[in-house]
């Protein structure tokens, strides 16, 4: 185990190295810089002072160079300092993080909450008419962009109803309740779809079948055996959603005015302000990736087979 | 032994026999329905590629459909409730918010389905090529698709979209830079499983050239799945490219789009929300006009994912 945990680690670092380059390249090779943008629109400043401030920023240097200066600086601790505010980069994300964590787990929270046990409730009524309206209402949601949930919530609930604030007042469960409501909605009907097909694939296998035939009761069945067996397939399934959430974080924190990551990133994206940016991309990778590593190795954790050697991926 | 324990099984009143769930479990082994007949799938296909092809004259033809012209400002009527002569009102200009969802159709509906047909293409190429020559550009290229498979991909997009300046043709290169990967993956693999397969050698050994087994023999061959997978994108793409509009990185104003409108329409939340529910609506029914489209293409494909 121990072993495949130092080779998995291993295998991160060139992921790591390719996503810091992609990630910085990007930002240089786009044509303007955060000086151009800053003083674009006044006109009037002279090439001197422009070049001053790149050479200032450090803007002025090789292209390798200023990766690797970069690069060791991120390993320290030290993403420099944003371009716009002049505060450093780690102190601004390292405040703003626990903002967007706080969402994003109680968005997993009621995602787990709703669709593990309608995708349960899905698969066993399979063809029947509970199914029916579960699968209707997943498609209904798989369909709706999370911003224009967020926009029909804060109409209903907001404006119409007047029971919760339009946009956040700061970082309370009341505030969070919107925002985790619009994530849970867009997840939770992507997730139950998974669930249901999980929960019969497992339900297809001949044990089933067999335990049917032994006479086993179908409720039996379905907690002791078919639950617990899908429940593998679950939880990887769970995890690898992670990843669009904190995409769609993004949206939604800048919608409500949720004071995390992701609005500090749209902020910084239309500002150019790069080792915000970066940062956030650089991070929001890491996070991604660590999660993956996580979700295997509980994987190897869950399964006895792939445990004991038994099959080998 | 035996005995007694059938008997006291006979004995239990029936509601706890488990009664109750022989509605509830009965799904469990088979349900009533195993998936559809395949007539119905294709009642479906007909259906739903009538529907999308409708939206898609309409974007085609947006600017003859349109009522009136959609960037025309009128600020005597500006956020106007739906009438008569306005069917979906007006917005803080006073344009004519039906004219503006029509005319958005051609942003929004046309740009997803050219990010969807640039990345089926590119990845494609890639895939086969990768599966073909194999050597060290295949490591190469699957290294780095690796790489933005390992990745947030929206957070990478916006990045992108950001850096580039904004601009639906920008967002939809920042799309398509994070979505190759998935049909280079499928390209691959079905062309590594084909690769050694007799019809190809025969074609070889019959003299043609490389190009003419690839694209005459190959590609007819395993574009199937890749074209599935496109189908069923589409939706996907269509509200990613309608998300980064809404935050400012892809199409800008005055130019009607779904996405960007919508965001436009969020400080009139409270005075007039219709400026912004109808370009969502727009949104909604045509992710899922394709959506249903997308499954019904897979099912009709292949019948062993129905019901799944």
């Amino acid at each position: 185990m121990r072993k495949y945990i130092i080779q998995r680690l291993l295998q991160l670092i060139p992921v790591l190295i390719g996503i810091t380059f992609l990630s910085f390249a990007m930002m240089r090779v786009a044509g303007s810089d955060a000086v151009t943008e800053m003083y674009g629109d006044k006109g009037a400043v002279s090439q001197e002072i422009i070049d001053a401030r790149r050479a200032e920023l450090g803007l002025d240097r090789p292209f390798l160079i200023q990766y690797a200066a970069w690069l060791g600086g991120m390993v320290r601790g030290d993403m420099g300092t944003s371009y716009v505010s002049g505060l450093d980069v780690a102190g601004t994300f390292a405040a703003k993080l626990p903002a967007t964590l706080l969402l994003t787990a109680l968005s997993i929270l009621a995602t787990v909450l709703i669709s593990i046990p309608l995708g349960i409730l899905a698969a066993v009524c399979r063809g029947g008419v509970v199914d029916y309206i579960l699968r209707f209402i997943s498609f209904i949601g798989n369909s709706l962009p999370n911003f224009f949930v967020a926009l029909l919530l804060m109409h209903l609930l907001s404006i119409r109803l007047k029971l919760l604030p339009v946009l956040s007042d700061g970082i309370s469960l009341r505030s969070a309740l919107m925002p985790t409501m619009t994530l849970a909605i867009a997840m939770s009907s992507k997730y139950m779809r998974q669930v249901r097909a999980a929960v019969l694939e497992e339900l297809q296998k001949d044990y089933v079948t067999g335990a049917k035939a032994r006479g086993v009761r179908g409720r039996v069945t379905l907690w002791n055996s078919v639950i617990r067996s899908s429940m593998l397939t679950i939880i990887t399934l769970l995890a690898l959603s992670i990843g669009n959430l904190l995409g769609g974080t993004a949206i939604i924190e800048s919608i409500f005015m949720w004071d995390g990551v992701g609005k500090m990133a749209v902020d910084a994206i239309t500002m150019r302000d790069y080792p915000l940016i970066q940062a956030y991309v650089v991070w929001m990778a890491v996070i991604y990736v660590m999660v993956n590593l996580v979700t295997d190795l509980l994987y190897h954790l869950l399964d006895p087979r792939i445990r004991l050697g038994v099959i080998r991926e | 032994m035996r005995q007694t324990f059938l008997k006291n099984r006979e004995k239990r009143p029936l509601q706890k026999q488990g009664h109750k769930s022989v509605t509830m479990y009965s799904g469990m082994y088979g349900g009533r329905r195993h998936g559809r007949r395949a007539g119905s799938v294709k009642t479906r296909l007909i259906v739903f590629g009538l529907l999308a092809a409708f939206l898609l004259l309409g974007s085609v033809f947006s600017a003859q459909l349109a009522p009136y012209d959609p960037d025309l400002q009128n600020l005597e009527i500006a956020r106007a409730a739906p009438s008569a002569a306005h069917l979906l009102g007006t917005d803080r200009f006073g344009r004519d918010m039906l004219s503006r969802v029509i005319a958005g159709s051609r942003a929004s509906i046309f740009s997803t389905l050219l990010l969807v047909a640039v990345i089926t293409v590119i990845g494609t190429l890639i895939g086969v090529f990768c599966g073909w020559n194999g050597k060290r550009a295949d490591a190469v290229l699957m290294r780095i698709s690796d790489i933005f498979l390992a990745f947030p991909g929206l957070v990478f997009a916006m990045a992108v979209a950001g850096v580039l300046g904004g601009g639906l043709h920008n967002a939809i290169v920042a799309l398509a830079a994070i979505s190759w990967p998935k049909y280079a993956r499928i390209a691959r693999s079905q062309t590594l499983a084909q690769r050694e397969s007799a019809y190809l050698k025969a074609a070889k050994l019959a003299g043609s050239s490389t190009t003419k087994i690839i694209f005459k023999h190959l590609l007819p061959n395993i574009i199937g799945p890749i074209l599935v997978t496109s189908m069923l994108d589409i939706g996907t793409m269509m509200m990613e490219l309608a998300g980064l509009s809404f935050l400012g990185l892809g199409a800008k104003p005055p130019t009607a789009e779904w996405g960007s409108m919508m965001s436009d329409a969020r400080s009139l939340m409270t005075t007039a929300p219709w400026v912004a529910f109808s370009p969502g609506a727009a949104i909604f029914l045509s992710v899922m006009v394709f959506n249903l489209l997308g499954d019904t293409i897979r099912d009709y494909a292949d019948p062993r994912s129905r019901d799944f």
